[in-house]
Parts: structure tokens; C-alpha cells; sequence
């Protein structure tokens, strides 16, 4: 045996340093959205990272060629699966952008406010997915409760919980229920009950706050050149707002706030997401006073709308027009178009290029998440392993849009 | 509330500049610094509810959870026991709808399967044979297959149907199976399911020959 006192060398008692690497994701709990991130890590501090996205990539784009343009709104649900209304509207309006058409102010009002309906879902489930992460699992299930009451008034408006490929181009796929007021007007008060439970438990929780104020912080220029937009880039204090900025629909009639952060940490993004929860709410009950309960809700242009099903069941000018619809889809003329609006991550772009047929020539997406995903490494070197799941948490990244 | 412009979606016409609504930065309290007192703070809440639920699990006063929904307490739908109705325009199984006759209504126009976005509807058309009086006048479907596994449940066939043949309202979701043939839904099957109202006859008022309805106009006479 040796004996205990025996002289080594210096260096023999060094530990091995080389940098460790670290795997997270793509199936990692906290990387909802299947990303991977490589961490070279020096101790528990971060020195490299590797944000590798491509997990969830179908090829949205390609598929979107093959078939019309109203084909395209089952893709387009599917993008940001957590607030896919604003992914149906986005779309509707950028073919309309092509078509040069403008829908009825009771559709517009409509969309304005399933759109809002959903802003607040992708708003709770981001939050309340960042709290979860963080070990607050109470928060998450208020939330998810939240949520619920939207996605039992989008079942009965739309059909679907989910993916409700409810929009379509010049128009919607149905009319407002007759209780879609009143299912919102009652919605509304519980579901912020909820989102008050939640704020209640969370922000004067000391481990909570630690783990947020002050990480993943970000000045207004890096924000800026990473191109963000939405909450991540509000939270730096940059008031931009498509709605406000570059105002569609009916927005310029609503009066909102735009929620701003003053240093761009993760405790900003997190309350610029509480609180545009309840600017949607401001905003959805000026909708639910405006909107006119009759009136038309699709265009009056047989080129676009689908006529009426009686008369396709009874007169053949219906039939032939229902026929060129489906057969050929709508034509939109040649050219191409870029169109953005305000979803739940921030500035959804399509950029489109028709050549004339019935079907899309090129569909471009510019999603909200993949700007703030490409800012994810910058935020996380030189902070520690426990800083990455809030940042990542607070970027919202939604897998289905970022990887296009 | 701002003037009233007429807004074109697509125009986008600049806004107004914005200020922003500065959201405010934690409270670093000693409360908060201490920990404990908001600890417990949060604790009593989550307790509150715990104890209420429990309270009304126990006198059975639990809230309805499909007719309140909203009300406090526990929501949870027991399901199978209890079930919350599909709303009116839940999109389920598909069904074919029917003629007086019991034949379908189907006229293998194959709108809906171009309608279609995940391609999962399969039509055969077929002529009907000699001497039938819709010879000529129309096809039916001789194989009508429907794949609810890659349906993506879109409704489009619906919306794509001239003849209000296919229909989305059965009111049932897609049944779990042990395999994946049993998911491709043949015509046979898919004229069985009723609407929720039990009804299998279309509301399409058009009578073609064959109809017992029909008023016997055929097309040799029209010519
Ligand atoms: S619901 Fe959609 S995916 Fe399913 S069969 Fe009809 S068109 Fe196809
Ligand atoms: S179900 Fe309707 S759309 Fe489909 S082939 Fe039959 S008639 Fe045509």
C-alpha cells in the first residue's frame, strides 16, 4: 500500500478539466418543443451552447404547394399548435392581401376576437409551462383550467379544440354561434380569477423571482438586430405592436396598452405575457360591444366564397361555381405578397408568391420564434445550466413554427 | 375610443406611435426576502381550494362539471361515467348520408376526396347498370373508403360535398382499435352511422330518378 504522506506532484492532483459536454433535448422535459441544446459546460457554468432546432420539421412549406390555398389551413393550424387561430387568421389575411379583398367588418370583428381568444391561450400556456418547469406545478394546472374555458368556446365555434381550420380565404368557415358572446362574456371574469390565483402564488415567491429577475437579460438593441418581435422584444422596452404599429382587422378601433418591460430579463417576459392577457381582455370585450350580431361573414364574391349550400343543391350556376371552387381553388392572381400580423410569439409573416393558379406557388413563413430561438445562445453563455430552463421557457418556442 | 377609420386589412396603414405600459418589477419586501411568510401564504391558497374541494367531494355539492363548468371547484369531467355533450358543430366520424331508397346519396362527384388536404378518402365511381333509370344521369360510388387515421379532421369533404352526401355530425369520435386496418371506414360502414338525431336522410331536397320521390323527369325527356 502506499503510504499516506507520500509527495505527489502538483499536477497529478489536478482533476481533469477539459469541458464537459452536455446534451439537453431533444427529449428533455423542459424543452417543450423537441430542441436540442449542446452545453459545454465548465462546471455548472455554461461557456458554449449549441441550440440545434429541426426536430419537428414536416416540410410545412413544400406540402402548402401541392394543394389550394384553402388546403393550406390545416397546415397553417399546425404551425403554432398552441394558438392556432392567429395562425388561421394571419394566413386568410395575407391570400386576401393577394386577392385585394377585404372582409365583412362582422368577420373582421370575429377574428379579432377568436384571435384575441387565442393570444390568451398561447400567453397561459407559456407562462404557466415556465412556472411548471421551475417546479410550480400548481400555477400550470390553474392555467391549463384557464385555458380550457377558451378551448370550450373555440369547440363550439369552431368545431375542433385545436386544430380548427376554421378560417378561410374570404372569410370563415362558419358564422359566430348565437351564444359566442355570451360564451365569452362568461369566460372571461373566471378565466381571470385564474390567471390572478396564479399571479398570486407565483410573484411573491422568493425562489420564483430568483430564478427570473435578472437572467436571460437583453438590451434593446441586441433584441432589435436578433429581429425580435412580440413579447420577447417588448420586454426589452421597445413598444412595438403590429396591432398598434401596423394596425389590421379592427385593431385601430380597439383600445389597448401595449405592455412594455424596462430591463428585458425573464421576469419581463413573463409579465408582458400576463399583462397582454389582459389587454386581450380589454380588447375582447370591446369586440363583444362592437360586433354586429347579423350581417355577413364571408365576401360576396363567388370567385372566392363557396355559394351558399342550397344553392348548389338546387341550381346549377351554384353547382358549377361550388365545382370550379373545389376543383381549381381560388385563383389568386400572379404576384407575390408579404403580410404579417401580431401573433402569440410576435410578428407571424407569410410571404406569398402565386403564379396565377389555384395553387400556391411559394409559401414563405416568418415565424415569431425562430428570431427569438436564434437569440437563445447569446442569452445562456456564461450563465449556468439552472438559468437555461426559465430563458428557454420565455422564448416560447413553439417546435411546429420555428422548424419551416 | 379612437376614430372610427375604415380599416383595410390589408393596407396596413402605420399607427400611432406607442408608449407602452411599463409592467412593474417584483417587490423585493423583506416579506418576500424572508420567504417563509409568502410561503405559507401560498400554501393557505392552494389549501383553501383543496379543503373546499374536499369539502364538496364529501357533501356531494361537487359543481356540474359540463352544465357549471365555470364555477369554482372541481371541474374534472369523470369520463366514461360522465360525458360532456360534443357541441352542435363538433366535427366526429364521418357518415354517408342516404336516399329515401336507402341507397346513397354519394353521386362520386369525388369533390370531397380532391377536397381533401390529407388525401384519405378513396372513391370508385361506378355506372349503374342497364336499364337503371339513373343509367346516365349519375354514378355512384362503388368503393368509398375513408382512411380516419389520416384524417385530419378538417371538414373540407364536408363543406366539398354539392349533394350534402358526406356528413361530419355523428356526434362520435374516432374509436380506438387494436389495428390499423380497422380504421379504413368502407362505405358499407360509413351508411350505418346515423347523425345525432338518428336521422341517416339528407337534407339535400333534390330528387333524382330513382327517388321514390322522384317527380320522373329523366334526361331523354329533356332532350
Ligand atoms: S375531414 Fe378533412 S382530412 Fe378528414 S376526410 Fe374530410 S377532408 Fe379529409
Ligand atoms: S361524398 Fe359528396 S363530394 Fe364526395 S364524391 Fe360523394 S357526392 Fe361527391
Amino acid at each position: 500500500m502506499e503510504p499516506l504522506d507520500e509527495e505527489l506532484e502538483e499536477s497529478a492532483l489536478e482533476l481533469p478539466s477539459e469541458p464537459m459536454q452536455l446534451n439537453m433535448g431533444p427529449a428533455h422535459p423542459a424543452m417543450h418543443g423537441t430542441v436540442r441544446i449542446v452545453l459545454e459546460l465548465s462546471g455548472e457554468t455554461i461557456t458554449k451552447a449549441d441550440v440545434q432546432i429541426g426536430y419537428l420539421h414536416r416540410g410545412f412549406e413544400k406540402m402548402c404547394e401541392r394543394g389550394t390555398w384553402t388546403q393550406c389551413f390545416p397546415y397553417v393550424d399546425r404551425l403554432n399548435y398552441v394558438s392556432p387561430m392567429l395562425n388561421n387568421v394571419g394566413f386568410a389575411l395575407a391570400v386576401e392581401k393577394m386577392l385585394g379583398v377585404t372582409v365583412p367588418e362582422r368577420c373582421q370583428y370575429y377574428r379579432v376576437a377568436l384571435g384575441e381568444l387565442a393570444r390568451i391561450c398561447d400567453h397561459l400556456v407559456c407562462n404557466g409551462a415556465m412556472a411548471m418547469e421551475l417546479g410550480a406545478f400548481t400555477p400550470f394546472l390553474y392555467c391549463a383550467r384557464a385555458r380550457e374555458i377558451i378551448w370550450d368556446i373555440f369547440e363550439e365555434e369552431t368545431g375542433a379544440r385545436v386544430t380548427h381550420s376554421f378560417g378561410r380565404v374570404g372569410g370563415m368557415a362558419r358564422p359566430p354561434t348565437a351564444m359566442f358572446k355570451d360564451m365569452v362574456r362568461s369566460g372571461l371574469p373566471r378565466l381571470l380569477f385564474m390567471v390572478g390565483e396564479t399571479e398570486k402564488l407565483l410573484l411573491k415567491n422568493r425562489i420564483f423571482l430568483d430564478r427570473l429577475e435578472g437572467v436571460g437579460r437583453v438590451s434593446k438593441e441586441t433584441a432589435f438586430a436578433l429581429g425580435w418581435t412580440g413579447p420577447t422584444l417588448r420586454s426589452t422596452g421597445a413598444a412595438y405592436d403590429v396591432r398598434r404599429a401596423h394596425p389590421y382587422l379592427v385593431y385601430d378601433r380597439m383600445e389597448f396598452d401595449v405592455p412594455v418591460g424596462s430591463a428585458g430579463d425573464n421576469y419581463d417576459r413573463f409579465m408582458c405575457r400576463q399583462e397582454e392577457i389582459r389587454q386581450s381582455v380589454r380588447i375582447l370585450e370591446q369586440v363583444l360591444d362592437q360586433m354586429p350580431d347579423s350581417g355577413p361573414v364571408n365576401i360576396d364574391d363567388p370567385r372566392i366564397v363557396l355559394p351558399p349550400k342550397e344553392e348548389v343543391y338546387t341550381t346549377i350556376e351554384g353547382t358549377i361555381q361550388h365545382f370550379k371552387i373545389v376543383m381549381e381553388g381560388v385563383k389568386v392572381p400572379a404576384g407575390e405578397c408579404y403580410s404579417y400580423t401580431e401573433a402569440g410569439n410576435g410578428e407571424l409573416g407569410f410571404y406569398l408568391v402565386s403564379d396565377g393558379s389555384g395553387t400556391p406557388y411559394r409559401v414563405r413563413i416568418r415565424p415569431p420564434c425562430f428570431a427569438a430561438v436564434a437569440g437563445l445562445q447569446q442569452l445562456i453563455e456564461g450563465a449556468m445550466i439552472p438559468d437555461v430552463i426559465p430563458t428557454f421557457g420565455s422564448m416560447n418556442m413553439i417546435g411546429g413554427e420555428c422548424d419551416h | 375610443m379612437a376614430a372610427k377609420t375604415q380599416s383595410t386589412p390589408w393596407t396596413k396603414p402605420a399607427g400611432k406611435p406607442t408608449a407602452g405600459k411599463v409592467v412593474p418589477r417584483p417587490a423585493r419586501t423583506a416579506q418576500v426576502q424572508a420567504y417563509l411568510p409568502e410561503f405559507f401564504k401560498g400554501l393557505g391558497l392552494t389549501m383553501r381550494h383543496f379543503f373546499k374541494n374536499t369539502k364538496e367531494m364529501m357533501l356531494g355539492q361537487k359543481a356540474d362539471p359540463v352544465l357549471e363548468s365555470l364555477s369554482e371547484g372541481i371541474t374534472t369531467i369523470m369520463y366514461p361515467e360522465e360525458k360532456r355533450p360534443y357541441p352542435e358543430r363538433f366535427r366526429g366520424v364521418h357518415r354517408l348520408t342516404l336516399r329515401d331508397d336507402g341507397s346513397p346519396r354519394c353521386v362520386a362527384c369525388l369533390c370531397c376526396s380532391t377536397a381533401c388536404p390529407a388525401q384519405c378518402i378513396h372513391i370508385e365511381p361506378a355506372e349503374y347498370p342497364v336499364g337503371d333509370a339513373r343509367r346516365g344521369y349519375e354514378r355512384f360510388p362503388g368503393s368509398f373508403v375513408i382512411d380516419e387515421l389520416r384524417c385530419v379532421f378538417c371538414g373540407f369533404c364536408v363543406e366539398a360535398c354539392p349533394c350534402d352526401a358526406i356528413r361530419m355530425d355523428t356526434g362520435h369520435h374516432p374509436v380506438p382499435y387494436d389495428s390499423r386496418d380497422q380504421f379504413i371506414y368502407k362505405k358499407e360502414l360509413l351508411m350505418t352511422f346515423t347523425g345525432r338525431d338518428g336521422e341517416r336522410l339528407t337534407e339535400n331536397p333534390r330528387h333524382e330518378p330513382g327517388d321514390p320521390s322522384h317527380p320522373g323527369i329523366s334526361r331523354d325527356q329533356h332532350h
